[in-house]
């Protein structure tokens, strides 16, 4: 029989069992939302703006093992989907964004809503497509998820014209697709196994590095095995938290700009340096002329490009994360060498030592309720076992460095692109995957107005996220940036006129609350998380001058931190 | 060092843009880029001169193996190869420079490909120094316009960029 192609579209998601979208109805998609309302296999869940449905898309991928689907209209809702679609890139995040277009016949016509969708998106995505006939738009869709999905995960744009929704043809779903130019790697090379195994068994200094790339592959068990075997310390980044036990004494704490003392000085003396799934980031790094001085690298990545890019490494392994440690478990265990008992006792006796300065330490009997006190608390109350999100700034970092993550795919944030209002839709996301588990959205008073409109999606679905807004009264990362570096002037940071949050919450139909004592924090998250399906909007107004610590200054190396 | 980069590439709308974002994005130079399909018409065959030094040209490489759209790519400069470049120069000549310019066009073994009262146009294949050295020679001349294809380049021996 045939079908039009808005048919197929909805079809072709049922094929490739995708329970839930997100998205903006417009002009250019009303096929498509009319053989959406048609049935009810699909579910659709209407965000308040386009940003917002790619992140909510991210949060629901992030936190599960499937791609998240969004559908915006042509023209302002893919613009409007763009900040998205690069942060989700940046984090290897695997999305399939539909977008709606004008019909071939009006294409390049400078139609009303028209943008060059595909032209825009080039940079910011992993692969697009433009859909001109509805003969191809099966085909495409198919090649879009697997794209997304395989090798390094991304954002995939299809732009499907209007007419093409409207066009009929027979609809087949292949079960099955090959792409002569497109064939990552899975399975590292065996040679280099054995190489990177010779210099991982002769090590005195190790320290494993892992990055985003573990949680994206799912091989938190893997690393966590390996881990264990081999007896190593293991420093985590922002993108790797949850990839190793937090609570673990094998784990020294994130590394990098704002990681622990004890990860960036054990990277900085290591004599081997074990990077899995991680990119060597700027924000890890410091200065690269200083970074792991004495080091040999291993570096296991599925994206040869991400190898020996901002760092020149010794052994490059290309490969899903997952196989290759267990290649590499297996290799370890046959091999007759053990690491070396006594050298690895020293350099854990060495760690220890930088880990008693308690980089992280603050000042707990302030009148003021401190920013860190309060992630305790929640990470305390929720047993270590929310999913979290955050957005950008301080926050960030504290929920990084005080809510401690045995799980993987528990804590969301945007890493790469660093994107201020992906906070509470990624929540929605988190929670719509997860409806009873514990959702937390980690804000500040300046990122959480980027996308707060988005509060009025979590009455229509009754997504009971806790939000725990850090209201600092100043854009207080750009404000530690200025205290440091431009000798306290405070240009433009300071957060002027902000709304009555805990009245903003209410009137968005939720519960919200103002606390602004120490002594009231845990009973007003212990309040919070007893109303299980309502969402709370937790106003905490914390100390403004708090700063994270501890920090690697631009240009300085990973030995020369700013502690406390 | 300059690198020549063959690449055969899926035949569709938008490939070479993504190859030449790819180099904006990025701050790679490009020399030249030439771009046509092959015998077989579902692919597209791009010739690209570039410059950088190992790591750079190492991450290009890379890069543009990441595009989906590559099927495969050489670095010809690692291969004894030869490249060719073509080129159209328009002049305008009268009286005894007639004479002197397809003099000049017959030690390059150049061609004239059209001739007016007052015009040549000149044809001329070559390396691209080759051409250079052509255009130094016709300085005394009046040059109305040239057109260059960029470079082509092709392995020699046995190694071929086929699928
Ligand atoms: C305000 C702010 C402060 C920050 N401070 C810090 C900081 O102090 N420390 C820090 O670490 N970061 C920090 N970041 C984040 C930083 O910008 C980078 O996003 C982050 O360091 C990158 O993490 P990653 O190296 O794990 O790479 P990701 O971006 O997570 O990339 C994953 C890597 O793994 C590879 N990969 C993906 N899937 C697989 C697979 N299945 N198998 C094998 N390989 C795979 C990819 O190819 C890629 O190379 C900060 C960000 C912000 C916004
Ligand atoms: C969309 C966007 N614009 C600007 C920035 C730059 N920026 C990074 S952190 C920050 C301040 C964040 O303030 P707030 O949300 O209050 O968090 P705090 O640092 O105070 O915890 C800004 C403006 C950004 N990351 N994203
Ligand atoms: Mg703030």
């Amino acid at each position: 029989m045939e079908l039009t192609g808005a048919e197929i579209f909805v079809r072709c998601l049922q094929e490739e069992g995708v329970d839930l979208i997100f998205g903006y109805p417009g002009g250019a998609v009303l096929h498509i939302y009319d053989a959406l309302y048609k049935q009810d296999k699909v579910a659709h869940i209407l965000v308040r703006h386009e940003q917002g449905a790619i992140h909510a898309a991210e949060g629901y991928a992030k936190s599960t093992d499937k791609p998240g689907v969004a559908l915006v209209t042509s023209g302002p809702g893919a613009t409007n989907a763009i900040t998205g679609i690069a942060d989700a890139y940046m984090d290897s995040v695997p999305l399939v964004v539909f977008t709606g277009q004008v019909p071939t016949s009006l294409i390049g016509n400078d139609a009303f809503q028209e943008v060059d969708t595909v032209g825009i998106t080039r940079p910011c995505v992993k692969h697009n497509f433009l859909v001109k006939d509805v003969k191809d738009l099966a085909t495409t869709i198919k090649k879009a998820f697997y794209v997304a999905t395989s090798g390094r995960p991304g954002p995939v744009v299809v732009d499907i014209p209007k007419d093409v929704t409207a066009h009929k043809c027979e609809f087949s779903y292949p079960k099955t697709i090959r792409m002569r130019s497109y064939n990552p790697t899975v399975k590292g090379h065996t040679g280099q196994i054995k190489k990177a195994i010779d210099l991982i068994l002769e090590a005195r200094q190790p320290v494993i590095y892992t990055g985003g790339g573990v949680i994206l592959g799912r091989a938190a068990k893997s690393l966590t095995d390996f881990t264990r075997l081999l007896g190593y310390p293991i420093t985590n980044t922002l993108m790797g938290l949850g990839g190793y036990p937090a609570t673990d004494k094998q784990f020294i704490g994130m590394l990098g700009m704002h990681g622990t003392y004890e990860a960036n000085m054990s990277m900085h003396h290591a004599d081997l340096v074990i990077a899995i799934g991680a990119r060597f980031d700027d924000r890890v790094t410091g200065n690269i002329e200083k970074f792991c001085p004495y080091a040999k690298i291993v570096h296991v990545d599925v994206d040869p490009a991400s190898i020996s890019k901002n760092v020149k490494v010794d052994v490059p392994i290309v490969g899903q994360v997952d196989s290759v440690l267990k290649a590499m478990i297996k290799e370890i265990k046959a091999d007759p060498r053990k690491p070396d008992a006594t050298a690895l006792k020293a350099w854990w006796k060495q760690i220890d030592e930088w880990r008693a300065m308690d980089c992280l330490k603050f000042d707990r009997n302030s009148e003021l309720i401190k920013p860190q006190f309060v992630i305790e608390t929640l990470w305390k109350l929720t047993k270590g076992d929310a999913f979290v999100t955050s957005d950008v700034g301080q926050h960030q970092m504290w929920a990084a460095q005080f809510y401690k993550f045995d799980k993987p795919n528990r804590w969301i944030n945007s890493g790469g692109l660093g994107t201020m209002g992906f906070g509470l839709p990624s929540a929605m996301g988190v929670q719509l995957a997860h409806p009873d588990a514990t959702v937390a959205c980690i804000t500040g008073e300046a990122s959480i107005q980027m996308c707060i409109q988005e509060l009025s999606t979590c009455l229509q679905y009754h997504l009971p996220i806790k939000v725990v807004n850090l209201n600092n009264r100043y854009m207080g990362m750009v404000r530690q940036w200025q205290e440091f570096f431009y000798q306290g002037r405070y240009a433009m940071s300071y957060m002027d006129a902000l709304p009555d949050f805990m009245a903003l919450a209410q009137a968005y139909g939720h519960v919200g609350m103002r606390i602004e004592k120490p002594g009231d924090v845990e009973g007003a998250i212990k309040e919070a998380l007893k109303l299980k399906d309502r969402l709370v909007f937790m106003d905490f107004i914390t100390d403004q001058s708090e700063n994270v610590y501890p920090m690697i200054p631009a240009g300085a190396g990973q030995n020369e931190m700013i502690l406390v | 060092m300059r690198h020549i980069i063959a690449i055969l590439m899926e035949n569709e709308s938008g490939a070479l843009s993504r190859v030449a974002g790819l180099f904006s994005a990025r701050g790679y130079n490009i020399e030249s880029l030439t771009v046509a399909p092959t015998d077989d018409p579902t692919l597209s065959r791009l010739t690209l001169v570039t410059s950088g030094s190992d790591e750079i040209v190492e991450q290009i490489v890379k890069q543009l193996n990441k595009l989906i759209d590559v099927v495969k790519l050489m670095d010809l400069t690692e291969y004894r190869h030869i490249e060719r470049e073509m080129m159209m120069a328009k002049l305008r000549v009268g009286g005894d420079d007639r004479e002197e310019v397809k003099r000049l066009t017959d030690i390059f073994r150049g061609r004239i490909i059209d001739v007016s009262p007052a015009t040549y146009v000149i044809e001329l294949t070559g390396d691209s120094s080759k051409l250079d050295a052509f255009i130094e020679a016709l300085r005394p001349f009046e040059v109305l316009e040239v057109v260059r294809s960029g470079v082509m380049g092709i392995a020699r021996g046995d190694v071929a960029l086929k699928i």
